[in-house]
């Protein structure tokens, strides 16, 4: 009897035991995102100001007097700003119309053969390194063009941002009633009209959202940039030249001993335009599915 | 808008993405060709010199793919005892309830933060923390781009475990109760085994996103073109390789970049290819 009691009360330790493991462990997780966001906010706050975010990259020259003299550096992020909202710009233009098309074919034909070929390729472009886009737009685009420039910039992006928007369309329309579409067909309007006019306003919230956790996927995107828009010092707004990002800038100053002041304002700043654009869509994200 | 059109409109945008990925695949090859031509294939993934003295120049990839593989199953390694937990977590324990809405909500934040981010915070205050602790002389290297890579497969493996583990039907897990079972051992013998394969995949995956991290291996690694021998000493992954050099490098040194990345390629559209088969298997019916 005792110890049939012995064998109860140990696996029921056990029970304990795990319960409390897996609590420990999974809040655990949540001490490099703290950590992560403590660092870029108290080291970067100081630094954000309106002069960081309307002025070009100092010189590495001046920087460095700055320094000898103890002054704080002055300049800024601007030409990186320009060159994201540029880039993204351009990129979207292209992804948004041509992924929410490729998302209805997809929809509509999803037992064609051809669309399950369309869909695999669209999980392995996402599965893509990023470096690699780089690489394949710098054959594309940089080569012939004879220069690195914000096209080639953009045009990674556009690739990459392509299969996000292409899955967020696809399964938005998914989920539209079916009686939707065919109240659309029964009051005589052809499949083009049914789509255009009532599928795609109805799932535009969804397809939104996806658009926006798309850029806010690319964004930070470093490694195709170092490759396809290069970087350039000061605020351009030639599509044709080469030109700068955000991240580009991090890792600029990161790799230069003078400027690494400038880090940790660039970094908060794209940190926080990213979370912000991610909450926006899961918070739309939310809305939308009541 | 006339149907027609329209049809031809939609198989049009369609044809974009076979035409995209052809592509990438076309420019791969055709650019990557010369250096295979000039040290053979085999001899290519199997070289483990990288030297670009003129005249003498010898380019292999042993290196670069041993520094990716380890990377990559240390950060499998290190990220299961966090990402199943959460899975846990999330799928089971408190399943559908306020905390595991703020728990995911947090993971997905960190699947959010740029991988430039990760690196910086790797490289101030990760490597630093190594030193202190004497765990690693130089800070940078194998164990530290693992490290880092591991908090960032965290989201991607924990997500998808807990979708399997949410799947797991409720009648199983009963009639054990029913039978006496503690929670640990529900778990232990009917979540695990009815959701083992769909867990299993959402580890593939991962691994499939940590191959071909960038900046973050960059930053941390340490990039010398030698193969690792101690999980502290420094090395070069694939795609670490590619963004060190690849803006300097012409010719041959450029060829044999866009080989390692046309490896690099297929490596991950293989990874890709066998998740999706096995997660079409593991669904829980």
């Amino acid at each position: 009897m005792n110890r049939e009691k012995k064998k109860i009360r140990n696996r029921q330790a056990k029970d304990k035991a795990l319960l409390w493991a897996v609590c420990l462990l999974a809040a655990l997780t949540s001490v490099p995102l703290l950590a992560i966001l403590g660092e870029v906010l108290l080291r970067g706050y100081d630094q954000l100001s309106w002069s960081f975010l309307t002025e070009p990259t100092p010189t590495a020259y001046r920087a460095m007097k700055a320094i000898e003299a103890g002054e704080p550096i002055a300049g800024g992020i601007a030409n990186g700003i320009v060159g994201t909202m540029l880039m993204l710009g351009m990129a979207a233009a292209a992804a948004i119309p041509t992924g929410i098309l490729c998302g209805a074919f997809l929809a509509e034909n999803a037992k064609s053969r051809f669309a399950q070929i369309v869909s695999y390729l669209t999980d392995l472009l996402q599965g893509t390194p990023s470096v690699i886009i780089g690489i394949v737009v710098y054959i594309w685009v940089v080569v012939p063009m004879k220069g690195y420039s914000a096209i080639a910039g953009s045009a990674a992006l556009c690739i990459m941002m392509l299969p996000l928007i292409v899955r967020s369309a696809e399964e938005t329309l998914k989920i539209l009633p079916a009686s939707l579409k065919e109240a659309g067909l029964a009051l005589g309007g052809n499949s083009a009209r049914v789509t255009l006019k009532v599928q795609l306003p109805a799932a535009l919230g969804g397809i939104f959202t996806g658009v926006l956790l798309a850029v806010s996927r690319v964004i930070g995107e470093t490694a195709p940039l170092m490759f396809t828009a290069l970087g350039c010092s000061f605020i351009r707004f030639a599509i044709d030249k080469p030109i700068s990002a955000v991240p580009l800038l991090i890792w600029e100053f990161f790799n230069d001993p003078n400027l690494q002041e400038l880090i940790w304002g660039a970094s908060l700043f794209l940190l926080l335009f990213v979370l912000i654009l991610n909450l926006t869509a899961k918070q739309l994200a939310k809305k939308w599915k009541q | 808008m006339n149907d027609k059109l329209y049809k031809i409109l939609l198989l049009a945008t369609a044809l974009a993405m076979p035409i995209v990925c052809g592509g990438v695949v076309y420019a791969l090859v055709t650019d990557a060709y010369e250096a295979f031509e000039h040290f053979g294939f085999f001899n290519f993934l199997t070289s483990s010199e990288w030297s670009y003295t003129e005249g003498a120049e010898q380019y292999g990839a042993l290196p670069f793919i041993t520094g990716t593989l380890t990377t990559t199953l240390l950060a499998l390694l290190f990220c299961i005892p966090f990402s199943l937990p959460v899975a846990l977590f999330v799928g089971e324990y408190f399943k559908d309830t306020k905390a595991a809405s703020v728990l995911g909500a947090a993971t997905d934040l960190l699947a959010g933060i740029p991988s430039i981010i990760y690196g910086l915070w790797g490289f101030y205050t990760l490597r630093p923390l190594l030193m202190a602790l004497n765990i690693s002389p130089q800070g940078s290297g194998i164990l530290t781009a693992s490290l880092v890579l591991a908090i960032m497969i965290v989201p991607y493996a924990a997500s998808l475990s807990a979708e399997f583990i949410k799947m797991v039907p409720s009648d199983l897990k009963e009639s054990a109760y029913s039978l006496g079972a503690t929670r640990a051992e529900v778990i232990r013998t009917v979540v695990f085994p009815v959701a083992g394969p769909g867990i299993f995949t959402s580890y593939i995956l991962a691994a499939g996103r940590a191959l071909g991290e960038t900046m973050t291996v960059t930053m941390l690694i340490g990039n010398t073109n030698t193969i690792p021998h101690t999980i502290t000493s420094t090395g070069n992954s694939m795609a670490s390789i590619i963004a060190n050099q690849f803006g300097e490098a012409d010719d041959l040194r450029l060829s044999s970049l866009i080989a390692i990345g046309l490896i690099l390629f297929l490596m991950t559209a293989c990874i890709n290819l066998i998740g999706k088969i096995m997660i079409k298997n593991a669904r829980i019916e």
